[in-house]
């Protein structure tokens, strides 16, 4: 039995527009800009590039700015700040000469609440921080001050776990993209970062500051160059090339780009603009914007599969994790009675998460004479599986897919990529007509009394003739009415529907 | 029992280094030991460290000094070495990590005499070196940890050194070049000072953590290292320190930090271990335990008449 996953472009591409990051952000964590940008043209150009950002923000209708710095390393999972108003002095490490930074920031805590909990449903470790004198990291002080200086929007900041890897740090993007649709927020995604992270290890005068080598300055190019096409994701899935060519260790590596392109659904449809690009203290730093965009230069190319849920390897103590997640799924599955969107939503997730592929599934409607049962398989829209009117019972068009996995008896008739494969049409007709069995039965009724069936196919030529054999093996003796059309194409990757009217 | 060894250090009646630790700074040590400091209380936890420490501490009480000298592996700099240069910080310090943990109001003074004085010799000694004269620097918590537990009267005064993370850069042996260095320099200064030093290397061993913890992190059974490899490095390392093998450590160093992640990689033992003129002495094990998975020895280098004395 094949599995179909051919809807997952589509579906991530369609994110960008319901996620509700409007704008993405890529500025560096140096503190210069801010506080000394008189002392180098560099600094100040990309001072002067912070603040178009900031203007771009001020007249957008965002109403959060959510913060994913690298100088915020985290261990035990990932932290979310949560603290209401923040306040605190910040100095560099190693740029404390330069100056301090005072600060006092209005952090939105309940959405930070609320991405807390979507990480833990998506199986990550995580926690908010709520603690007088947590010494925010400089990166996000440094964006926060100079992107939304009035607080005129609230943050939330995001730790980068020293661990995770690219699924961990994709699933973290996913869950916050859960958070603001939960809340219905239009957030700005801020990634704090170095592009090549090489400084000079000796003191050196502003106005000599250039890029370390001009290797690390090809490879800032290349990315900047690829960001102003507006191709995060190719960005991102360069990240440990990356990280590998033009990034020293430090705490972490060059994961922001993963989480990014997470909080866009992955894919290259961009407007980019590079605002400025500047060397600090060696670094390369550089302010970018971008927009979505439906021109941009392609989709998502796949080089390894994509992640709902984290499943990773956080099971280090015992089995206490293990029975974490076993209880968010009961969890899920106590909660399918409530008929919350939010939670059928989490249910289709956990069911593409079971089957590793699929459309995104729905949970039946229910009301008046509407009858589903989970023994039949998940609508992809809001209608219920039958629905009794007087003594007839009109089914809805029931198609091959199975109830548990998903997954299509004869397999799907297109891959991932669009490939048409081949499929068995007799094997798709046979459990399309089981499911319609199965849905009449626990209706109360049968397959015997079936009165009208109206049959689709999406290829005429080649499926009659198999479709029809094992059609006749079913309702050759019971003698219903019957209506075979062709049609371009179908929700999902089958090659045959049915529509069927019974008696109750 | 005392053995005949070359003693660390060259001790001096009038100042020099008279003792030297390998003193790790996870904050769980400190939430555990409940000081009235520390904003968060627990119900204990990580005996065989705390207890290690104590008998550090007991160790140390005989022992006269005027100013413990420290490098903490928290205090990350990438211009060269930094030294704290403002005579006194009060405030709180709160782990980025675990502030679930450690929330610590903190009150120290720092020798900026002797601070200089190391600034100035290794300046000398031509490495990049800087003075931290921000009176808004907030002092990392690895320092704080490390001082605390060997010291938690908070009486000394304190010469805190960054570390320097050329090795991010370079490599784990341009990093020992250096430290080896900044060790003698350090000894250099101390000597020439006429201060009597206790001298801090703050850091763990073996370094992977657990990337979870339990609802009470005190929990010790799940507490354990984080793999049989780590163990027989940590006890690799313990081992060769406790014969005296301080060379043998230094030319492991590089292969030790790459397999175990060591936080050695900071540059602190290095420095200490050159400090002390790579010692023959054998160093003293107070205790070993894990936290969070990583490994964690309290190690002591008596200088001077009491060295060579086996305390484990």
């Amino acid at each position: 039995m094949r599995s179909w996953n051919g809807n997952v472009v589509k579906g991530q591409v369609r994110a960008v527009t319901e996620s509700g990051v409007i704008k993405s952000i890529v500025v560096p964590a140096h503190p210069h800009p801010y506080l000394v940008p008189e002392q180098n043209e560099g600094w100040g150009r990309l001072r002067a590039a912070f603040d178009s950002a900031r203007e771009e923000i001020e007249n957008s209708d965002a109403d959060l700015l959510i913060i994913y710095s690298t100088l915020w390393p985290s261990i035990i999972g990932h932290q979310i700040q949560a603290d209401p108003n923040p306040e605190w002095i910040f100095v560099d490490h190693d740029f404390h000469d330069v100056g301090s930074i005072p600060y006092s920031f209005d952090i939105d805590s309940k959405f930070a609440e609320a991405w807390d909990e979507a990480n833990k449903k998506r199986g990550l470790q995580s926690r908010t921080v709520a603690y007088h004198g947590f010494p925010i990291d400089g990166g996000s002080v440094v964006a926060l001050k100079l992107l939304n200086p009035d607080n005129r929007i609230p943050a939330v900041i995001c730790s980068s776990n020293i661990y995770s890897n690219r699924s961990e740090t994709t699933v973290l993007a996913k869950a916050c993209l859960d958070a603001l649709k939960e809340q219905g927020r239009k957030a700005v995604a801020v990634v704090v970062m170095s592009l090549s992270n090489r400084m000079f290890t000796e003191p050196i005068d502003a106005s000599d500051d250039k890029i370390h080598s001009l290797k690390d300055d090809e490879w800032n190019n290349k990315i900047l160059e690829f960001l102003g096409d507006g191709r995060l994701e190719d960005v991102a899935q360069l990240s440990r090339n990356i990280h590998s060519q033009i990034r020293v260790q430090k705490v972490v590596s060059f994961k922001p780009m993963w989480w990014l392109s997470g909080m866009n659904g992955q894919h290259n449809n961009f407007t980019g603009r590079v605002l400025a690009y500047e060397a600090l203290h060696g670094a390369g730093g550089g302010v970018v914007i971008l927009d979505p965009s439906g021109d941009g230069v392609g989709d998502k190319e796949y080089d390894e599969d994509d992640v709902e849920f984290y499943q990773g390897d956080r099971s280090v103590l015992d089995s206490v994790m293990a029975e974490t997640i076993a209880e968010e799924e009961v969890q899920i599955e106590s909660e399918e009675s409530s008929e919350d969107i939010e939670t059928s939503l989490l249910m289709a997730l956990a069911k593409e998460q079971q089957s590793e592929h699929g459309p995104e599934l729905w949970e039946p409607t229910e009301g008046d004479g509407q009858h589903s049962t989970e023994k039949a398989p998940k609508p992809v829209g809001p209608y219920p599986h039958a629905r009794k009117v007087g003594d007839l019972l009109y089914l809805s068009g029931v198609g091959p897919r199975q109830a548990d996995s998903n997954d299509i008896p004869g397999g799907p008739i297109k891959d991932e990529e669009g490939e048409t494969l081949d499929y068995d049409i007799e094997a798709q007709t046979k459990a399309c007509i089981e499911n319609v069995k199965t849905i009449l039965e626990t209706s109360g009724s049968s397959l015997d009394n079936v009165l009208d069936v109206t049959s689709f196919l999406i290829d005429m030529d080649r499926d009659f003739k198999g479709y029809n054999k094992v059609y006749g093996e079913y309702f050759a003796e019971i003698g219903a009415t019957r209506t075979t059309l062709a049609v371009r194409a179908l929700p999902t990757p089958i090659a045959v529907e049915l529509k069927v009217i019974a008696k109750a | 029992m005392s053995k005949t060894h070359r003693p660390c250090g060259v001790y001096m009646a009038e100042g020099g280094i008279v003792a030297a630790a390998l003193a790790p700074h996870p904050p769980h040590l400190v939430y555990a030991e409940n000081p009235e400091q520390n904003e968060p209380t627990s119900e204990g936890g990580w005996e065989q460290l705390r207890w290690g420490y104590e008998r550090l501490r007991n160790s140390l009480k005989d022992v006269e000094y005027d100013v413990i000298v420290i490098l903490s592996p928290h205090w990350q700099t990438y211009v060269g070495t930094h030294f704290l240069g403002v005579e006194h910080f009060k405030s709180l310090s709160v782990d980025p990590i675990f502030p679930n943990l450690f929330r610590f109001h903190y009150d120290m003074n720092v020798d900026v005499e002797l601070a200089k004085a190391i600034h100035d010799m290794a300046k000398e000694d031509g490495m990049s070196v800087k003075m931290m004269e921000n009176p808004d620097f907030r002092v990392d918590y690895g320092t704080i940890v490390s001082c605390h537990m060997v010291r938690p009267q908070w009486d000394k005064p304190v010469v805190a050194i960054s570390s320097n993370r050329s090795r991010h850069y370079y490599s784990v042996e341009v990093m020992q070049e250096m430290m080896m260095q900044l060790g003698e320099s350090t000894r250099k200064a101390i000597e020439a000072s006429g201060k009597r030093a206790l001298v801090i290397a703050s850091n763990s061993l073996s370094h992977r953590h657990f990337t979870t913890e339990t609802a009470v992190p005190e929990d010790m059974s799940k507490e354990h290292i984080t793999s049989h490899a780590m163990h027989l490095w940590d006890m690799r390392m313990i081992e060769m320190m406790r014969s005296g093998k301080a060379r043998e450590v230094l030319d492991m160093m590089p292969e030790f930090v790459e397999q175990s992640i060591a936080e050695a990689d900071g540059g602190a033992l290095t420095w200490m271990l050159s400090a002390l003129e790579v010692p023959e002495t054998p160093a003293i094990l107070h205790g070993y335990g894990t936290i969070i998975g990583t490994g964690n020895a309290i190690m002591e280098w008596k200088c001077g008449e009491g060295a060579g004395e086996s305390g484990d």
